[in-house]
């Protein structure tokens, strides 16, 4: 369904500030599956999501969705195939306007916007409707600007959104992080929820080990741009929070290996 | 009466000003100063299409479409080649001036005893007087010719007030208010930000030429230096429509801009009246936009001071 293919991305190249945030990142990602993405900070988590939804175009590679190849699109033209969800609650929506204005524009996701009127009484009983699942209330404050709810209201409202249209790929970058555990939590609950639901696709990146091991069927681990570990079906199924941090503190370890080596190499040799 | 006519019918006639810059700077969120440059456009261009012969109506269309070009090109600047936003519009301001020159072939073109858009109403007012040319209206006379102008611009400003109105709540208007508003998520929502900032800024700048094009067929005249602090004057009556009407959504941000530009001209009218010097017009106008813009960072410090000090006490 998703297929990245040695993908690569060096920020800064040729200066001091170079930064290899992927490296010949290979991702085959199945129809129907939900896959989360964990590793340390600055492994290229989110440098891999924003690879797939086109905020930049990789220095090398290939990405292709349903067989279309979409790395030459731009962002805005993916998003007809892509629903993202950010981690900062805020940049999902606008906040000077009206929770029914921004569901509106959900509602034509990467489709022609007519010269009629948004909105009328149909479309706008049409999204109390569905606004209702989430039991905020919401459903009777469409004309409330969004920017007058909480980081969790709106994140909720940005899910629904990214979803109205069901998108291919559902991307998530940790879109729970900023939010108090309470919120957390149910967003958690209803992301779930939403792709059981619709049987979504989805790649989702997480700090949270506890939502690794519950949420999806399937768990990628990143270090320093490359993946380094891939826990699938039944292994998946076995894998405990103690495991997912072993493989942390291994990786780790083996870096720190390495470098010192590498440190013993330049001693003896320069 | 004379006067209060006078500064109402340019209040209105530049309410399209405000309108325009209204997409530009409070919807797009762009800083664009082709205004100065698209104002004059519209003047010049009109008023040389008058004297060749061709009806004031499509002389007038022919500059709101002129004005849209000027704005495509300042916005494709910004998108396609990466200009700063500012230094974008100086460029096609600098630009029109040369242009503006070219379109006139001289600074100035009186347009004296034309046809203009207030023929219609003017006509009906004469065939109703019976050929006076003034009116007696609650004990004041007024020119039968300043009372047509009067009703044209706010035929116009009603019917263009409308259409803006209702274009900024279709799906495509609402698409191009999310674009000031937040560009990340418009982009995820599939929306070309780029397309919609092109679009705002001709939109905008079209009626600022439509509004140019208005003020030579009122005044009687264009000259390439009219457009100069046109931009400053637009802003000045979008902040005092906010502060009179709001801008809690779009109804009040439209009839606030409209009310606002009146209104500014209004007082302006009456400080000239009293001896304001004209050549200082444009200082005050900076005074004043530059007091607006401060005046809510003043008050919220002094407002911590206060309470910081009260904490103390
Ligand atoms: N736009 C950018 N410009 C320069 N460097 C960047 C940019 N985006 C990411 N990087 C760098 O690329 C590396 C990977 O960053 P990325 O944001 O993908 O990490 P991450 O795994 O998402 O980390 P976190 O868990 O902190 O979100 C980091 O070293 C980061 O500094
Ligand atoms: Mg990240």
């Amino acid at each position: 369904m998703l297929k990245i293919q040695d993908v690569s991305k060096t920020f800064f190249p040729h200066t001091v500030n170079e930064v290899q945030a992927l490296q010949n990142i290979d991702l085959t990602i199945d129809e129907g599956s939900f896959t989360c993405i964990i590793g340390t900070n600055g492994s290229g988590k989110s440098t891999l999501l924003n690879a797939v939804a086109g905020t930049f175009i990789p220095d090398s590679g290939t990405i292709h969705i349903d067989g279309l190849e979409i790395s030459s699109w731009t962002e805005y033209q993916r998003a007809r195939l892509i629903g993202r969800v950010f981690q900062n609650p805020f940049a999902g929506t606008a906040a000077e306007m009206t929770i029914a204005e921004n569901i509106v524009l959900a509602m034509k996701r990467g489709k022609m916007h007519p010269l009629t009127i948004a909105l009328n009484k149909k479309v706008k009983s049409e999204i109390s409707d569905r606004i209702r699942m989430l039991k905020m209330g919401l459903e009777d404050r469409l004309d409330n600007p969004i920017g007058t709810l909480s980081g969790g209201q709106r994140q909720a409202l940005t899910l629904l959104m990214a979803t109205w249209l069901r998108p291919r790929l559902l991307l998530l970058d940790e879109h729970t992080a900023a939010l108090d555990p309470k919120s957390a939590a149910k967003i958690a609950e209803l992301t779930s929820e939403i792709i059981k639901e619709e049987k979504l696709t989805a790649l989702m990146v997480t700090h949270s080990m506890q939502q690794a091991v519950d949420m999806p069927d399937r768990i990628v681990m990143m270090h320093r741009g490359k993946i380094v570990e891939d826990y699938q079906k039944e292994h998946k199924k076995r894998v405990r929070i103690a495991d997912l941090l072993d493989t942390f503190d291994r990786v780790q370890k083996r870096e720190l290996f390495d470098e010192s080596v590498a440190k013993l190499l330049i001693r003896e040799y320069i | 009466m004379n006067l209060i006519i006078g500064a109402f019918t340019i209040g209105l006639i530049l309410s399209l000003l405000s309108l325009g810059m209204l997409i530009s700077f409070r919807m797009i969120r762009f800083t664009d100063i082709t205004v100065d440059g698209s104002i004059t456009l519209g003047a010049s261009l009109t008023a040389v299409l008058i004297m060749a012969g061709w009806s004031p109506w499509l002389a007038t269309l022919a500059a709101f479409m002129a004005g849209m070009i000027a704005g495509s090109i300042t916005g494709i600047l910004y998108t396609r080649f990466k200009i700063q936003e500012i230094l974008a519009g100086i460029l096609m301001m600098t630009a029109l001036y040369s242009i503006n020159l070219r379109i006139m072939g001289k600074s100035n073109i009186p347009l004296l005893d034309t046809k203009t858009v207030s023929q219609i109403p003017e006509q009906l007012l004469l065939s109703a007087s019976g050929g006076e040319s003034k009116m007696l209206i609650a004990g004041w006379q007024v020119s039968l010719i300043d009372l047509s102008v009067l009703i044209s611009s706010t035929f116009l400003c009603l019917v263009i007030g409308w259409l803006l109105y209702h274009f900024l709540l279709t799906h495509y208007g609402t698409a191009l208010r999310a674009t000031g508003n937040n560009v990340q998520m418009v982009r995820a929502q599939g929306i070309n930000n780029n397309k919609m900032i092109i679009f705002g800024l001709a939109l905008s700048n079209g009626l600022v030429a439509l509004s140019g094009a208005l003020l030579a067929q009122y005044q009687g005249f264009a000259d390439v230096q009219m457009g100069i602090g046109m931009m400053v004057w637009g802003l000045a009556s979008i902040i005092i429509g906010e502060a009179l009407v709001g801008k809690t959504n779009i109804w009040t941000t439209i009839t606030g801009a409209v009310l606002g530009t009146i209104l500014f001209r209004l007082l302006i009218a009456i400080a000239l009246r009293w001896g304001l010097n004209p050549n200082d017009l444009k200082l005050v106008t900076a005074l004043f936009v530059f007091a607006a813009l401060v005046a809510p960072q003043l008050f919220k410090s002094f407002h911590k001071k206060f309470t910081k000090s009260s904490n103390h006490a």
